[in-house]
């Protein structure tokens, strides 16, 4: 393989890895916030509607 | 107004592995490296990236927006989502196109999905240590029944896909059946992550293979690697005379700086050999490399499909639409780029070399059944590690069949307002009969490649164009936008307004007219020339086919049937009268 091969692996790779990497590492780290300001919409309004 | 959130997500982590899920298939693993390997690695995968945030991320964005939107007022499927948006009755029509997608394709989708697992469970029992092409060609072509009509109809043993086929039919039905939290969530929750370790046991295999063997310098991991990645390609181009005289030119990407510079001195005395370079410019400027690339991000992602609008439907405003489609759509990209551009192409040239496998990237049949089975079966291990490999692209089919039938589901609750074991009833009663069209008309595939082409390509087309001009032009890009930071951790950059407004719309024209124009209207792109399309003949030439008739008839019955329902369904006039009261208070959004 060229070096300009090797060049478009990494930059292809490592772009999709990174993206995918951080959207994981924001779904995680943003979950639990998510969660504690849903519980404080539920204690302030009570539970959701069920129908 | 309507509020039926009755079924939902149980996680954002569960929406987002089934909406990937959704979205990888056999693409990732099959065609996307096929094609980066035939349009030139690097200049493939700057069409490809440039694709991917021109089209693919807008109309990601736009369809998880709209999808929560439509949930948010009791609507599952485009038919209402559409119609809520426009809020006009010809919305929920248009809105049919959503429902006939999935649909459709799910009929041959699980035929294609009962494949995988019969190449799987066919690895694991020992019966595919092929020694020439052409036994792995008889097998496929017996397996599937593509040599006549009604040929692969066989429910006796595992050499024949019938009992895979109502396997892999029941299993989408009893998942579906369990909703969308125990069936598809749970589904997928295990699925995807298995799948992505399955991809990795089998990358380091490959990986590690090296030169197989060393009387072939050129048949190696290496040069596997560069065939797909390389930006600018080498080409030994031949001349040799056939039988009746006539010169036959081939070429053939060559790799290796001891082996080029070989074939150049080579070239310097031999007049019917010589030496062509491609730089990376000479193949941006095909355009059939950008239509491919497009194309493969456009399919890849499962937009256009209306499957991510009926998923998205289940969150609440308070999830993360725009975190949650972009980590769905990476998901995609690292399982498609990351390993499936390094397996298939690199494991196919170790073995069977740049020229064995050249015929075979056009199409993901020839190379995912006729060249990866003879790859596995001379790759040591290669009974266990086809089986690995087998059993991955199932369960990446399953969760992409899965999606396609919870439209129709979720069409058939609300419009019909029955329950969930009616529907299912229904849905698998009318897929059933259209997989059974499929499964009998399997000579060449005619009936398979006729539904492909009109609903899993032409329609699609046309879906997301809807998709992206309702986003924009209808609802508008700040109301668009303003629902899709509801309950959003990041904004959406604003670039991307101007890009969804304009750029998308266009792109999506122009690449949809040069489609067109290539495959139906028979147009050379490059020779610039019209050719005869068998798609267009096939209909209205001068010798029509039956197959591709009926096929095309099953699509308008289709249509005919959702459009019955839609017209005399209660459901979409309480919108109507909803929609009216909205716009005499000034409007949800305003």
């Amino acid at each position: 393989m060229s070096f300009g091969g090797w060049i478009t692996l990494f930059l292809s790779v490592g772009t999709v890895t990174a993206l995918f990497g951080w959207c994981i590492w924001m779904v995680f780290r943003t979950s639990d916030h998510t969660r504690s300001l849903r519980d404080v919409q539920i204690r302030h309004r009570g539970a959701p509607d069920e129908d | 107004m309507v509020k039926a959130l009755k079924d939902s997500w149980n996680s954002r982590m569960g929406v987002i592995l089934a909406v990937s899920g959704s979205a990888v298939g056999l693409g990732n693993f099959l065609r996307f490296p096929g094609q980066v390997a035939q349009y030139g690695g690097g200049s493939f995968m700057i069409a490809y990236f440039i694709s991917f945030l021109l089209i693919g991320l807008p109309i990601c964005w736009a369809e998880w927006t709209m999808g929560r939107y439509g949930g948010q007022r009791g609507f599952h499927t485009t038919v209402g989502i559409f119609h809520s948006i426009l809020r006009h009755p010809a919305g929920k029509y248009l809105g049919i196109i959503g429902i006939i997608i999935p649909v459709i394709i799910y009929m041959y989708y699980v035929l294609i999905e009962a494949w995988c697992l019969g190449y799987a469970v066919n690895f694991l029992a020992g019966n595919m240590n092929f020694e020439r092409s052409e036994d792995a060609g008889a097998f496929f072509a017996s397996f599937t029944g593509v040599a006549a009509d009604g040929a692969g109809m066989g429910f006796s043993g595992i050499s024949q896909v019938g009992l895979f086929l109502l396997f892999c039919f029941l299993l989408n039905f009893y998942l579906i059946f369990r909703g969308i939290a125990k069936g598809i969530e749970w589904f997928c929750r295990y699925a995807m992550p298995t799948l992505v370790i399955l991809a990795f046991v089998v990358l380091i295999r490959v990986l590690t293979l090296g030169t197989p063997d060393t009387d072939h310098p050129q048949q190696s991991i290496s040069a596997g690697l560069g065939f797909m990645w390389n930006p600018s390609k080498v080409l030994l181009v031949e001349d040799s005379v056939a039988e009746g005289g006539e010169v036959v030119t081939t070429s053939t990407p060559i790799f290796g700086g001891d082996y080029i510079a070989e074939q150049t001195a080579r070239a310097e005395h031999d007049a019917s050999v010589r030496i062509e370079k491609l730089s990376l410019w000479d193949q941006l400027a095909n355009p059939q490399l950008w239509l491919a690339a497009a194309g493969q991000i456009f399919f890849s992602l499962s937009v256009g499909f209306g499957v991510i609008m009926t998923y998205s439907s289940y969150m609440s405003n308070q999830d993360d639409v725009v975190l949650s489609g972009l980590a769905a759509t990476s998901a995609n990209e690292f399982c498609e780029v990351a390993l499936g551009g390094l397996i298939t192409i690199p494991a196919s040239v170790a073995f069977l070399g740049v020229l064995g496998i050249s015929g075979a990237l056009g199409s993901t049949f020839a190379l995912g059944f006729n060249v990866l089975p003879m790859v596995f079966a001379e790759m040591p291990l290669g009974q266990f590690f086809g089986f690995i490999f087998f059993f991955l692209l199932f369960l990446a089919a399953v969760t992409s069949s899965l999606s396609m039938l919870q439209p129709g589901i979720a069409f058939l609750e609300t419009a019909m307002h029955i329950n969930r074991k009616q529907s299912v009833a229904i849905l698998g009663f009318i897929t059933g009969v259209g997989c059974l069209i499929i499964f009998y008309f399997s000579k060449d595939f005619k009936a398979l490649d006729t539904f492909d082409f009109w609903v899993g390509t032409f329609l699609i087309f046309v879906l997301a164009t809807i998709q992206i001009v309702f986003f924009s032009w209808v609802m508008g890009i700040d109301r668009g936008f303003e629902e899709a930071h509801k309950g959003a951790h990041f904004r959406i950059p604003r670039i991307f307004g101007f890009i969804m407004k304009y750029v998308t719309p266009a792109f999506l024209l122009v690449i949809f007219t040069l489609w067109l124009a290539q495959n139906l209207f028979g147009y050379n792109l490059i020779a610039r020339r019209a050719e005869s399309s068998s798609y267009y003949n096939d209909l209205f030439g001068s010798d029509p086919n039956p197959v591709a008739w009926i096929s095309v008839s099953v699509i308008l019955m289709l249509a005919g049937f959702v459009a019955l329902i839609v017209n005399s369904s209660s459901h979409y006039r309480k919108q109507s009268h909803a929609a009216q009261i909205e716009d005499s208070r000034g409007g949800i959004l305003k």
